[in-house]
C-alpha cells in the first residue's frame, strides 16, 4: 500500500501540491479570515452610520461635551497591552509551555475585562446624565459602534476563558493550537477595529 | 517517524505537517521580535495622535484629522502585519485577497454614505423643510 502510493507521487508531477493542499488547519484559518472580513463589514456599516449621524445632535450633547479622552487613552492602553500579552501566549504556545500559554492568556483576560468594566462605567456614566441612546441620533450611532465592538470584546473574553479551560484540560494538541490561533486572529481583529473607534469616533469627535 | 523521512510523500505525510513547513505556510509565523517591533511602534502611533488632540497642537481642527487619520491607517497596517502576519504569502495570497476586496467594500460604503448623505443634507437644508417638520423629526 505505501510503496504504490510512493509510487503513484513519484510519477505525478504535481503530488507535491496534493500532499500540501490537504492541510486542513490551513482551511479553518483562512475560513475564520473570511469570518473577519464579514465582520469588518458589519463595522464599517456602524462606521458610516455613526459618520453620517455624527452631527445630529438633536440639541444634545456633542462628542466634546462628552467624551473624557484620559479615559478613553487609558481603556486604548489596556486593548493595545492585551494584543501584545495575547502575542506573549502564542509565543508560550509555540514552545509547548502550557502554564506559560494559561499565564500570558489569563493576562490577556484580566486586560479585556479592564476594557470593558472601563466602557460600562462610562456608558453608566452616560446614561445616568440622560445621554443615552435614545436621546439624540449622534448618541445612538455612538452606542451602536462602540457597544458592538465591546460586546466582540466580551465574547472574546468568553472564548478565552473557554480556550484556558480546554488548554488545561488537553494540553496544547492540534485542536487547542488551532483554537488558539482562531481567537488570536479574532482578538487582533478587535484591536484593529479599536483603532478606527478611538480615531474616527473619540479623537475626531473631541477636535 | 524515520519511515517518514524516508518517504515523505506517502500517504500519512501531513501527520508531520506541524513540525516542518508548517514554518513554510505561516511566513509571518510569530516572533518575540516581530510582536515587540508592532507593539512598540503602536503605542508610538497612539500616543501621537492622543497627544496631538489632547494638547491641541495644532490650530486648524481639519489638519489635525487628517494627521490623525494617517496614524490610525499606519497603525492599522502596522497591526496587520506584526499582529496578524499578514502577507502576500499566507494561506496562498487567499487572505491577502479577501483583505483588499474587503477593503474595497468598506471604501464604498464608508464613502458612498459620506457623499450620498452630505449631497442630501445639502438639498434638503434650506427652505425645502418648514419649521414644524422639522421640529417633528427631531422628536
Amino acid at each position: 500500500m505505501t510503496t504504490n502510493a510512493t509510487e503513484a507521487t513519484q510519477n505525478l508531477p504535481s503530488s507535491h501540491f496534493y500532499v500540501r493542499e490537504h492541510h486542513p488547519e490551513q482551511g479553518t484559518l483562512l475560513g475564520f479570515w473570511l469570518y473577519l472580513m464579514s465582520d469588518c463589514l458589519l463595522f464599517a456599516g456602524l462606521f458610516a452610520t455613526y459618520a453620517v449621524l455624527s452631527n445630529s445632535y438633536a440639541g444634545g450633547p456633542s462628542g466634546a461635551d462628552i467624551f473624557d479622552l484620559p479615559l478613553v487613552a487609558l481603556n486604548t492602553s489596556f486593548l493595545l497591552l492585551s494584543s501584545i500579552t495575547y502575542g506573549f501566549a502564542m509565543l508560550q504556545m509555540q514552545l509547548k509551555r502550557v502554564n506559560g500559554t494559561l499565564l500570558w492568556l489569563a493576562v490577556t483576560g484580566l486586560l479585556g475585562a479592564a476594557f470593558i468594566g472601563l466602557e460600562l462605567y462610562e456608558f453608566a456614566h452616560l446614561l445616568s446624565e440622560g445621554y443615552g441612546p435614545q436621546r439624540s441620533a449622534f448618541l445612538t450611532a455612538f452606542f451602536a459602534l462602540v457597544g458592538t465592538h465591546g460586546l466582540h470584546v466580551s465574547f472574546g473574553i468568553i472564548w478565552l476563558i473557554v480556550l484556558m479551560v480546554q488548554v488545561k484540560r488537553f494540553g496544547l494538541n492540534a485542536e487547542n493550537g488551532r483554537r488558539l490561533m482562531c481567537l488570536s486572529m479574532f482578538w487582533h481583529f478587535l484591536d484593529v477595529v479599536w483603532i478606527g473607534v478611538f480615531t474616527f469616533v473619540y479623537l475626531m469627535g473631541v477636535l | 517517524m524515520s519511515e517518514h523521512n524516508a518517504q515523505p510523500p506517502s500517504g500519512d505525510s501531513h501527520d508531520h505537517y506541524q513540525g516542518h513547513h508548517g514554518e513554510e505556510t505561516h511566513p509571518g509565523h510569530s516572533t518575540l521580535k516581530g510582536y515587540m517591533t508592532g507593539f512598540v511602534l503602536s503605542v508610538i502611533l497612539t500616543a501621537i495622535p492622543f497627544w496631538l488632540v489632547m494638547a491641541n497642537v495644532i490650530e486648524s481642527a481639519g489638519l489635525t484629522a487628517l494627521i490623525i487619520l494617517a496614524f490610525a491607517a499606519a497603525q492599522i497596517f502596522v497591526h496587520m502585519i506584526y499582529f496578524l502576519h499578514m502577507s502576500p504569502k499566507a494561506e496562498g495570497g487567499w487572505n491577502l485577497l479577501a483583505l483588499i476586496f474587503t477593503l474595497i467594500l468598506v471604501f464604498i460604503a464608508l464613502a458612498g454614505s459620506v457623499w450620498v448623505m452630505y449631497n442630501l443634507n445639502i438639498n434638503m437644508m434650506p427652505g425645502v423643510m418648514s419649521e414644524p417638520v422639522l421640529e417633528m423629526q427631531s422628536q
